[in-house]
């Protein structure tokens, strides 16, 4: 017997190395401890055997047993890496392929601009008004003390529509300015009002620095103790924010617009030689401001004597120029979408001011 | 408003720089456009002496001139072709270098028929100052050689440009101007006095007034045995100076005087007026030539001044051809008139005639001003060209221009944002000409001047017709009260310095502020990033296309076509913003860029009013990659972006039905709606069609969607209930449905869905297939369905039952059967 035993270590222990693949692997394993395997045979003769027999063949054959399950086990994990890398190897693929990606789109430099005084604003406690881009006269220019023989109103300036068909017979006109949103919400709600109203506006003009429409954002702070001060803090405060420059210089400077008293243009400070926001000693005008002339206010039948405040209004366009550097505002309304990927902004880039512009 | 510095002197006696003066002017309202240096282009040229001059060896008409051209150059030779080039005189030299502005070149040192010559001997018609061309000018013998020519000419005057606001009519003038800066502290006003002269006879002009509203007053006086001609030097060169043709005497002295006090004047000759009395009245559908040579239609609206022979002057805005003055005339007639200034803006609006009358009248001129304005132009017409002065005739009267505004002083701190003291507030409103006439503790009441046709108007409202009678009567008194401190606190500021306010944060409404967008704003902020997520370009385009555009995208109503269109092309408001993404399309292909994802959101105009609409458009083809790529854009990516803007704003899958019926500028077979509901349209998705692409002249494939944002509703906060997370595996089962050809897949989809509400939690779409293993006329519909049990494990016979209610409920709504 333990001839037998031998030459089964042996010629198993052979057939193992030399098996490559796990059916060869397998039918050693079946040949020798499958069910009517070798050693599985061997190990059922023990039963007829006598007891001293059975006790010392028991002991070879179960430490056979041990062995050759190790000896199977470890040259099955053999043959199972082995075929993995083979397959690894057979898998391997050109990783510097490119790979398709969902193209990212952008925003408009003008949506995001509105985005951002947004922003600014909301945090000063406004919110955004809105309203119909085709006026009345009375909304655009009468509420507004901007009388009938106002340069404003000549057809050279203001788009006119014929009148709305069921409507009063007037010509409506396509908004000049977004104030017809401000005349709106004064009748609309009670004070204390603090609005701004962002949004499409059109004037009868073409050239390299005017286009027949642009994006204006007015506002509006109505209530019973706003002064000058407050219109000038609260300008400042949106200039250097929207430009991130806190030191930017500000100044304000006398002017006249029929519907403001006083009224002001506001200027910020830049170097005309390099462009730079903030730098140099030049004034460029960036907005228009005032105090809320008593007219407007009683043409929307609030009390001037009980109610006060100010009114402001900014090209959209122009400070997006400014602060992104773009030269040329007629590139604005092109399409062109060289132009759009280089000047449109990532639609994730975060658009609050606790995350940063 | 253009005046030199020495004019601003002549009013204001200063020793600012003129820095200084602009940043006054700017600080005050009275914006600095241009400061031009009047001397900076005669900058090279300056004052020489020729030493010797002698004939050109080999040229008759040229000297060679030995010239001292003073310290820094010295002696240097110059090849001069003037006849006076001679020995001894003083001369303007310009050195190599100079520019020229009359000959417009610049010296250059070099040989003249061989004769070196360095530089030039000018002319004042090449310096740009003269019509003098009898060759070089000559100076006086004992100028001394090497000083800038400009300062030793007096040429280094500076022309400083204000923008004057509509308001400050009164500004329109170097007096005006320098009243404001006297009281901003740059200077001392000088008074204004005209000299009287007395009349010595009985004008043989008189005046009339038939037309009131338009002129309520109007003075005149004749000269007789005046001598026109060219201006003197002095007057010549202070119009020119700032921009004025120097015409005639006559007519300088009223352009000096439009200038020096805002007071437009005009003059007409005597012996071209007929008749001895000019009437102020309507014009009657007259034409009238007027002085800038052209012909004008006055109607019953216009002002007009006639004689007995017809219209000769368009009042307040241009005379009349008929009767200038020439150089033939020996009578003058000074007209010195008020008129309204909304009639002269709307006359010289509907004329589209622009002058510095016209300008001054329609800003306000000051209506206290005629009587001395009219005595100062008879002095200067009689300084200038001698004679003798009529008395002075006149029509109407003095419109009563005296009005009263009071200021409470603590006002100006609490609109103004500045306690100024009321001492120094009365003090500035006196240098403004506003005089006290009472004055206590709290307040000063003050006259408005005669020129300040701004300060305490009458009050006009136009107020918000939904308030009642009583209401707009007691706004106007509230107005009335309030607006002439309004007007005084704003001279305080401006000239106090709006830069003294200090600035203040707005008090905060609220500890945190509210959300500052509107629910529907918001989903434009979102369908933004959505849209430019899935790799389209925002674009923004003008809400104006062409008519005919219009047309072909559905909708072109002339309610909504522009009545004064800034080009033919844009004239019609757009029934969406497609077309505007078509024609950019158009243009980026045009520069080789055809595969383009384009999208914009903003307003659709029809005659019910204007819609917010997202519209996408995707041109081309899909990129090329390997094994794939390059396909023309279909319907289904257009359905893509209009299904995922849909989703992200809210809106639910299964709200969603499809029905193929988009607009005629779809492809008609490949486009169709997304519905909420069975009426509401949310989108319109497709390959544009055929033709419109044919029309638009575009050559490659579209596709597009137009989404409705405004009829997306608003979310419910509502509180969800707690999700059902079955711990039971789901079951998926396979179904392929044979059904008729144009069955829509989505009714079959639809129908498996409802066929079990509470175990289907998933159906999808798998295959489609159409060909020679399935019987004509036929499709095969594959769909996997997902079954989610609830309490307990599905039995096979309840899977079975589930696929049983699912086949019988496909096959009642579609007519589908199971493939078997």
């Amino acid at each position: 017997m333990s001839d037998d035993v031998d030459t089964l270590r042996q010629e198993c222990l052979a057939a193992l190395s030399a098996a490559s693949n796990v059916r060869d692997w397998d039918a050693v394993r079946v040949g020798v401890l499958g069910k009517s395997g070798r050693l599985t045979e061997l190990l059922k003769q023990l039963g007829r055997m006598d007891p001293e027999a059975r006790k010392a063949a028991g002991v070879r054959l179960n430490k056979l047993r041990d062995e050759l399950g190790k000896a199977i086990e470890a040259r099955g994990q053999e043959i199972e890496a082995e075929a993995l890398n083979a397959r690894l190897a057979e898998e391997r693929v050109d990783v510097s392929l490119p790979v398709e990606l969902t193209e990212r789109g952008g925003v408009h430099p003008v949506s995001r601009a509105i985005e951002e005084i947004t922003a600014i604003f909301g945090a000063m406690g406004f919110s955004v008004a809105e309203g119909p881009e085709i006026e009345t006269d009375w909304h655009n220019f009468s509420a507004l003390n901007t009388p009938a023989h106002h340069a404003a109103r000549t057809d050279q300036d203001t788009f006119y529509l014929p009148p709305s068909p069921g409507g009063p017979n007037v010509e409506r006109v396509l908004r000049t300015q977004t104030s017809g949103v401000q005349i709106r919400t004064m009748l609309g709600q009670k004070p204390p009002i603090r609005i701004i109203a962002p949004g499409r506006t059109y004037r009868a003009d073409h050239d390299a620095t005017h286009s027949p429409m642009f994006h204006q954002c007015e506002g509006l702070v109505i209530d019973r103790e706003i002064t000058l001060g407050h219109l000038k803090g609260c300008l400042i405060e949106f200039l250097r924010v929207f430009f991130g420059k806190p030191n930017l210089p500000v100044r304000f400077r006398a002017s006249y617009f029929p519907f403001t008293e006083p009224s002001m243009e506001v200027d910020i400070g830049w170097s005309r030689a390099t462009g730079e926001i903030g730098e140099g000693e030049d004034w460029l005008e960036v907005l228009g401001s005032g105090m809320v002339h008593p007219r407007v206010l009683a043409n929307c039948g609030l009390d001037p004597s009980e109610w006060q405040g100010f009114a402001f209004g900014m090209g959209v366009e122009r400070l997006a120029m400014l602060k992104n550097g773009i030269p040329d505002l007629r590139s604005f309304y092109e399409s062109d979408v060289r132009w759009l990927r280089h000047y449109g902004v990532d639609p994730l880039a975060p658009a609050m001011l606790h995350e940063g512009f | 408003m253009k005046f030199t510095l020495s004019w601003l002197r002549d009013h204001l006696d200063t020793r600012a720089s003129v820095d200084e003066l602009c940043l006054a002017l700017n600080r005050i309202g009275l914006e600095v456009e241009s400061v031009e240096q009047l001397g900076a282009a005669l900058a090279p040229f300056r004052t020489a002496r020729v030493l010797q001059a002698v004939q050109h060896p080999n040229a008759d008409r040229l000297r060679v001139c030995q010239v001292d051209a003073g310290p820094g150059i010295g002696e240097v030779q110059v090849v001069c072709g003037a006849p006076n080039a001679r020995e001894g005189i003083s001369v303007i030299f310009a050195p190599p270098g100079a520019y020229v502005p009359g000959l417009d070149i610049t010296i250059k040192a070099g040989k003249i028929r061989g004769e070196t010559s360095n530089g030039m001997l000018c002319s004042l018609r090449e310096l740009g100052l003269g019509e003098d061309t009898d060759g070089i000018a000559e100076l006086p013998a004992d100028t001394l050689p090497g000083q800038s020519y400009a300062d030793f000419a007096n040429l280094d005057d500076t022309v400083i440009e204000i923008a004057v606001t509509p308001n400050r009519g009164d500004a329109l003038s170097v007096h005006g101007v320098a009243r404001d800066l006297a009281a901003a502290g740059v200077g001392t006003l000088k008074t204004f006095l005209a000299e009287t002269v007395e009349g010595v006879f009985a004008s043989p002009v008189e005046w009339a007034i038939s037309y009131p509203e338009a002129c309520p007053w109007v003075l005149g006086r004749t000269v007789r045995g005046v001598k026109n001609g060219p201006s003197p030097d002095w007057l010549r060169e202070k119009l020119e100076a700032i921009g004025l043709r120097s015409i005639s005497r006559l007519v300088d002295v009223t352009n000096l005087l439009s200038i020096d006090l805002g007071r437009p004047l005009h003059v007409f000759d005597v012996n071209r007026i007929k008749g001895g009395v000019l009437t102020v009245c309507r014009g009657g559908g007259e034409t009238i030539r007027a002085l800038d040579g052209r012909d004008y239609i006055v109607n019953s609206d216009d002002c007009v001044i006639a004689d007995g022979a017809g219209v000769q002057s368009i009042a307040g805005i241009m005379g009349g051809e008929a009767t200038e003055v020439t150089d033939a005339t020996t009578d003058v007639f000074i007209e010195c008139a008020i008129f309204d200034p909304v009639k002269i803006a709307l006359s010289g609006r509907r004329l589209g005639i622009h002058s510095d009358a016209r300008h001054r009248f329609e800003r306000g001129v000051d209506q206290a001003l005629p009587v001395a304005a009219l005595e100062a132009a008879t002095r200067l017409v009689i300084d200038l060209c001698g004679g003798e002065a009529s008395e002075v005739v006149s029509a109407g009267t003095q419109p009563e221009w005296r009005r009263e505004a009071s200021l409470r002083f603590r006002r100006v701190a609490e609109l103004g944002g500045l306690a100024v003291p009321p001492d120094e507030c009365v003090t500035i409103l006196g240098h403004l000409g506003f005089e006290t006439l009472r004055r206590d503790e709290d307040s000063v009441t003050v006259a408005v001047p005669s020129w300040r046709n701004d300060v305490a108007q009458p009050v006009l409202l136009d107020p918000d017709p939904g308030l009642s009678a009583e209401r707009q009567a007691e706004l106007v008194a509230k107005v009335a009260a309030i607006e002439p401190e309004c007007d005084l606190i704003e001279e305080i500021l401006r000239i106090k310095g709006l830069e003294n306010v200090a600035p203040v944060a707005l008090p905060a409404l609220s500890p945190v502020p509210a959300a500052a967008i509107s629910p529907a704003l918001g989903r434009v902020a979102r369908a933004r990033r959505v849209l430019a997520s899935r790799g389209l370009m925002e674009t923004i385009g003008f809400s104006f296309i062409s008519h005919e555009e219009a047309l072909r995208f559905g909708g072109a109503p002339e309610s909504l076509r522009l009545l004064n269109p800034i080009a033919a092309d844009l004239d019609q408001m757009r029934p969406s913003p497609l077309p505007g993404l078509l024609s950019a399309a158009k243009r980026n292909a045009a520069r080789g860029w055809p595969d383009v994802a384009l999208f914009e959101i903003g307003g659709a105009f029809d005659e019910s009013g204007q819609a917010t609409v997202a519209a996408a458009l995707r041109a081309g083809r899909t990129p090329r990659a390997p094994g794939g790529g390059g396909l023309p854009m279909t319907f289904a990516e257009a359905k893509a972006d209009a299904i995922d803007l849909a989703l992200s704003l809210g809106v639910a899958a299964e709200a969603l039905t499809t029905t193929a019926d988009a607009p005629s500028y779809y492809h008609p077979g490949r486009s169709g709606a997304l519905r909420l509901g069975p009426k509401a349209v949310l989108a319109w998705f497709g390959e544009l069609h055929p033709s419109v692409l044919k029309e638009a002249g575009v050559d490659f494939p579209v596709t597009a969607c137009e989404v409705f944002l405004d009829r997306i509703a608003d979310p419910k906060r509502r509180r969800k209930n707690a999700p059902a997370l079955s711990p039971l595996q789901p079951v998926r089962r396979d179904f392929a449905f044979l059904a008729d050809k144009e069955t829509a897949v989505e009714s079959v989809l639809r129908a498996v869905r409802g066929a079990e509400r509470n175990l289907i939690v998933g159906v999808s779409l798998f295959d489609v297939y159409e060909g020679p293993k399935v019987q004509e006329g036929s499709k095969s519909v594959g769909v996997e369905v997902t079954l989610q049990p609830r309490d307990a494990s599905l039995t096979d016979a309840e899977i079975e039952a589930v696929a049983a209610r699912i086949v019988a409920a496909v096959a009642k709504a579609t007519g589908a059967t199971l493939r078997s």
